[in-house]
């Protein structure tokens, strides 16, 4: 097999499942492709090649006695620094936990170990997920293979840039406001947030316990809904684990079909603040998918234009209390002058050196929000207008199958251009965040390129909770007609780096 | 009154914010963050008033409650797995600096 790094998550297990490659064979190809690019990309944080070959040997031999039937295995993956992995460096973006190697494994971790899928390294992220294009890591800045002066989304752009890149065919990310697909949509990629409490989040660093929900991306649809499969399931070391059967996700992906469907347009989702060719891309496919056989539905979600402010109470809020345990007492680095000073001193002197400037500003706005004389006029009105868009988005699946939207209102842009502007850089998940606050799934994947910019454009498709599997039946229908007109998919398009 | 005095943001409060969140604010950070906290409420204070006290507050997206399971003895974490991570550890404890006394 040829060029073995740009194959798919699912040709290259198939491949591996018919010992017409070895792991170790296609593992390698990746850590060579990672020394090759990622001095320019920057998508990891840590690699370690020599682990990730014993453990691709390893499976091979498990595959070779038969011990081993996952539909994923052999196939190398990145796993995003903030799920906790036993023995390895898990730094959550953040210079407060530069060297703190976790005592146990996520949920997630264990998971794709059973199923035989190797680790190449943990990717880069905004510090513990506080951003929207991986600026805001303590360890510098991700590039979007796309064009490197450009940002490759946030929070997971390190997942997406190197999937991206073809450092991995796989790659596991976080979403608590878009940051799984919000990346997707910049760097030409597919990603998943799916519904909340499909895959646990034992094992995941928090930021916003309500809102965080771990989810794939990769290249096609196919290997998200592969992926999907492998991660999710009820876990009882996470309380909000929802304990139903997984559905098929790869047979939803199989049944790529939208006739007969209803597929709402999101009224508030577009116009203005929305970049002309992203609209033009996404109008592109909403004319695919009546083309397709489905039946397009303006739909109005009145209470969206709220989900930001809501978004940016409830998140710090969480994010305040969740973190304060970085505290330099059990885990990570502790700054202590040595001069006699008081546990509280030496917190504050830990955490003003440890974190970075969005994540103290998270911190001092949640502090607030949730502080006497403010709770209820902020916090508690953040968590009715919550209650709002869940009815928005309750009216809107009563009249559609699923929702569409952009998923980012603009393309991937400079580095550096919106750094100091927090209200700018919030505004990239103006569509992905009501999702996150209703607890329903999404799926974010490339429609084109913007013609104003040739950067790659996403299109969201929004699903009731538990509904996953329309995702991957609705996304793989519009792919495979994307695919015909381009004759492969839109990654093929990025430069070779 | 306006948005911009009723959130009470000013200098002060942002000290005494990053006290309570155990920030040792600089200077100019406490100069930043006053003008940035203003600016982010100011931009969201619209939500003030969209909500009705009839609304019932959605703390969580699926019902939460406690979950229970038999009272099994199962394998947890060694002390030598987590001392490794530790910034200081002595006679089986996590060492920390004096939670007593004035500040220096």
């Amino acid at each position: 097999m040829s060029d073995l790094i740009r194959q798919s998550a699912a040709t290259l297990a198939a491949a591996i499942a018919r010992k017409e490659v070895s792991s170790e064979e296609v593992t390698r190809a990746h850590l060579d492709r990672i020394s090759e690019v990622d001095e320019r990309v920057h998508a990891f944080l840590y690699v370690d090649p020599e682990a990730s070959i014993a453990r691709a040997r390893e499976v091979d031999q498990q595959i070779a006695k038969g011990e081993l039937s996952s539909p994923l295995a052999g196939v190398p993956i990145a796993l995003k620094d903030l799920l906790a992995t036993k023995g390895v460096p898990t730094t959550c973006g953040s210079r407060i936990l530069e060297g703190w190697r976790p005592p146990y494994n996520a949920t997630i971790v264990d998971k794709l170990h059973a199923a035989g899928v190797v680790s190449l390294g943990k990717t880069n992220m905004d510090e513990f997920a506080m951003g929207s294009s991986t600026e805001h890591s303590g360890y510098g800045p991700t590039h979007n293979p796309w064009d490197l002066e450009r940002i490759p989304g946030g929070s997971g752009g390190g997942s997406a840039a190197a999937v991206a890149s073809f450092e991995s065919p796989l790659a596991i990310g976080t979403d608590t406001g878009g940051s799984i697909r919000q990346p997707a949509a910049v760097t030409g990629t597919v990603g998943v947030k799916p519904t909340y409490g499909g895959v646990s989040r034992y094992g995941i660093v928090a930021l916003a316990s309500s809102l965080d929900q771990a989810g794939p991306c990769a290249r096609d649809v196919m290997d998200t809904a592969l992926l999907h499969s492998v991660i999710a399931g009820h876990d009882p070391r996470d309380s909000t684990s929802i304990n139903a059967p997984v559905p098929d996700f790869v047979a939803a992906a199989l049944n790529a079909d939208v006739r007969g469907m209803k597929i709402g347009v999101i009224k508030e989702l577009q116009g203005e603040g929305f970049q002309s060719g992203v609209l033009e891309r996404f109008n592109q496919s909403l004319e695919i998918l009546t083309e397709l056989g489905a039946e397009i539905v303006e739909v109005s979600c009145p209470h969206f234009q709220y989900a930001l402010g809501a978004y940016y109470l409830i998140l710090p809020s969480e994010a305040s209390s969740n973190l304060a345990r970085f505290d330099g007492m059990r885990f990570g680095i502790r700054v202590d002058d040595g001069k006699n000073r008081s546990v509280e001193q030496v917190m504050g002197a830990t955490r003003e050196k440890g974190f970075g400037a969005e994540v103290k500003r998270r911190i001092m706005l949640g502090t607030y929000a949730l502080s006497s004389g403010y709770y209820d006029a902020y916090y508690g009105q953040a968590q009715r207008i919550r209650t709002l868009i869940t009815r928005d988005f309750e009216a809107a699946f009563s009249k559609v199958d699923v929702l569409v939207s952009p998923t980012s209102p603009i393309t991937a842009f400079k580095i550096g251009e919106k750094l100091d502007d927090p209200l700018a850089m919030y505004l990239n998940d103006i569509a992905t965040i009501p999702v996150n606050l209703a607890g329903n799934c999404a799926m974010s994947l490339p429609i084109g390129l913007a013609p104003e910019d040739g950067l790659p454009v996403g299109l969201q498709i929004i699903a009731p909770a538990m509904a996953d599997s329309l995702l991957y039946q609705v996304g793989s229908a519009l792919e495979s007609a994307l695919v015909d007109r381009w004759g492969g998919l839109l990654i093929s398009e990025a430069p070779s780096l | 009154m306006t948005d911009a005095a009723a959130n009470g943001i000013d200098q002060d409060l942002v000290v005494h914010l990053g006290k309570l969140a155990r920030l040792e604010l600089t200077d100019v950070e406490v100069e930043h963050y006053t003008l940035q906290l203003e600016q982010i409420l100011g931009a969201i204070a619209s939500i003030k008033d969209v909500a009705a006290d009839d609304i019932p507050p959605t703390s969580h997206p699926i019902p939460v409650e406690n979950v229970f399971r038999e009272d099994i003895a199962m394998p947890g974490l060694l002390q030598e797995d987590f001392v490794p991570g530790a910034p200081s550890f002595e006679a089986d404890r996590f060492r920390v600096p004096r939670i007593l006394g004035e500040p220096t």
